[in-house]
């Protein structure tokens, strides 16, 4: 019986290029993929691109891609990816590009275009589920409404025989299920079939978390070699349990305990994982450890797909000032809480509410608010702590005054302070809206290097 | 005891909506979750971040519990003046709840 070998070689964005080269080199792949889009980042693509026609692709396409393509090509491997982002033409080019300069004739580049639906969300009058409002409401602060796309159209871009496709906002999974799709020719509607794909996707689209990355817990969990943490295979039959794997030697671990916590990674109701390709089961699932770095998955499902389309709004909401410093040694924590009421009280009197400054001690209550009561007494006091103030502003300018405010400390504020630092960024929202399948025409672009 | 000696957990988020899996090591440690970790347990443990209602979901097959955590303070990931904006770190304060040591 045939099996498709599958890789992920990238999880986001910014992940790590060599685990992806070892996969194509020694993973004896038939698919590598690249999921590269988080729900914001499009968004942030999209304000790229306003600034740069020729903009708003994933910032690391030309450098993944020079790493890769080489030896993806020798071995006949196709690449399947959304680090088109805002602007998958664009993106084309410059693989296009990358694959002429590395003397790469014949090389077939498919681009799937049609997420992008700002325009139709506005002539619709569709309604952002949050606000209760129609999106056209947002207006100037409007950045990107994208429309998470499925399979379909890259199974028709590996029917034209497409070497690379390069996608926008498609649904994570669904850069898994269409490779599967092609392979085993299964139809659009066996949902039992796309349901068990979906898990494949599930698994792998965060590359490195299913092999050991976002686990290890010394003592208790315990990996060898994350320095040099390998990406995830799928071996895949048409039918039966399917194979999450690694390759041989590389560093991580891929056994039942890292496959369930991926298996709910991002899950609400495991038996109704909404994609646009089905709605996937994964209440079943069954795991078996085959030993070696090899777990085998069976018993995922699925039933008839969603009628609408997610689609993923992204609009400016302000800016966030930020500003730290640091306090160390006897009484470091009294201090530290000065410092955070004293800047606290210096924002409100240069007009910022109350209810948009945040205070943290890193180190003592940044990340566990719920504990922060009882620290004190249940714990020695730490030797040193790191105090965050954090500010949502409507402007700029008065973002920056929260950073201005940390720094003022080191004169202005208790003893000792040091290690200031000041930050401001534009706070990019997303929200949600549906849009009908039907209004959302997707179209291949097929180009022979 | 804490959860930790028996089980393992992994964060994730979905704009406002936080989910935390809760896994037993050994299978046969799933009803002792199941009958400790109720929803309103972990809805009481994350009062101080989360307004909204917790949903627990059972999957005895794989011996995990899934708790889905509504209502996120500070409006999710892209609004949140929080460190942790994805709270990927909660997973570890989930896993600092105790159960009683002695109940097979």
């Amino acid at each position: 019986m045939k099996t498709i070998r599958i890789g992920c070689g990238a999880g986001f964005s910014g992940d790590r290029i060599e685990p992806a080269v070892e996969l194509a080199t020694h993973g004896d792949l038939d698919y590598l993929i690249f999921e590269c889009l988080a729900e914001r980042t499009i968004a942030l693509a999209q304000q790229a691109k306003a600034r740069d026609p020729r903009g708003g692709y994933d910032p690391w396409l030309r450098e993944r891609l020079t790493a890769v393509l080489p030896v993806c090509a020798a071995r006949g491997i196709s690449i399947v990816t959304n680090m088109g982002a805002a602007n998958p033409l664009a993106a084309a080019d410059v693989v296009a590009d990358v694959a002429r300069a590395l003397g790469l004739a014949g090389l077939r580049i498919a681009t799937v275009t049609g997420d992008d639906v700002v325009d139709l969300v506005i002539a619709s009058r569709l309604v952002v589920v949050e606000s209760g409002e129609p999106v056209e409401a947002l207006g100037d602060r409007l950045v990107s409404a994208n429309a998470y796309i499925g399979a379909e159209p890259i199974v028709s871009a590996l029917a034209q025989g497409a070497n690379v496709v390069i996608t926008g906002r498609v649904a994570d999974p669904s850069l898994f299920v269409a490779p599967l799709v092609h392979a085993f020719g299964w139809r659009f509607d066996d949902w039992p079939a796309l349901g068990r794909a979906t898990l494949v996707g599930h698994l792998l689209e965060c590359a490195g978390q299913v092999t050991g990355g976002y686990f290890a817990d010394p003592g208790c969990k315990d990996v060898d070699g994350l320095e040099r943490l390998g990406f995830p295979i799928a071996e895949v039959p048409e039918h039966g349990p399917v194979t999450v794997t690694k390759v041989k030697g590389s560093g991580g671990r891929v056994t039942p305990t890292t496959c369930k916590e991926q298996l709910l990674y991002e899950i609400h109701d495991p038996s109704a994982y909404l994609t646009p390709d089905v709605v996937a089961d994964f209440s079943h699932v069954h795991i078996v450890d085959a030993g070696d770095d090899r777990v085998s998955l069976d018993g995922a499902s699925g039933r008839t797909r969603p009628d609408q389309l997610k689609v993923a709004i992204g609009y400016r909401d302000g800016y966030v000032g930020e500003g730290q410093i640091s306090y160390a040694g006897p009484g470091a924590m009294r201090r530290g809480e000065l410092a955070a009421r004293i800047v606290r009280e210096r924002l409100r009197a240069a007009g910022i509410a109350a209810a948009d400054i945040h205070c943290d001690l890193i180190g003592v209550n940044a990340l566990f608010a719920a504990r922060s009561e009882r620290l004190p007494t249940d714990r020695a006091e730490p030797c040193e702590v790191r105090v965050r103030v954090a500010a949502r502003t409507p402007s700029v300018e008065a973002a920056a005054r929260v950073g201005r405010e940390v720094e003022a400390l080191y004169t202005n504020g208790p003893a000792g302070g040091g290690g200031a630092t000041a930050s401001v960024r534009e706070v990019l929202s997303m929200a949600t809206t549906f849009v009908p399948r039907a209004l959302v025409a997707c179209a291949v672009r097929y180009e022979v290097i | 005891m804490t959860l930790r000696r028996i089980s393992h957990a992994r964060s994730g988020d979905k704009g406002t909506t936080i989910n935390i899996s809760l896994i037993a090591y050994d299978a046969r440690d799933y009803p002792r979750l199941a009958r400790h970790v109720t929803a309103d347990r972990v809805k009481a443990r994350f009062a101080a971040i989360v307004s909204g209602d917790v949903v627990r979901y059972e999957l005895p097959a794989i011996g995990a519990l899934n708790f889905v955590l509504s209502g996120v303070d500070g409006g999710g990931v892209t609004r949140t003046l929080a460190l942790d904006a994805h709270g990927k770190s909660l997973s570890m304060a989930l896993l600092e709840m105790e159960i009683p040591d002695d109940d097979q």
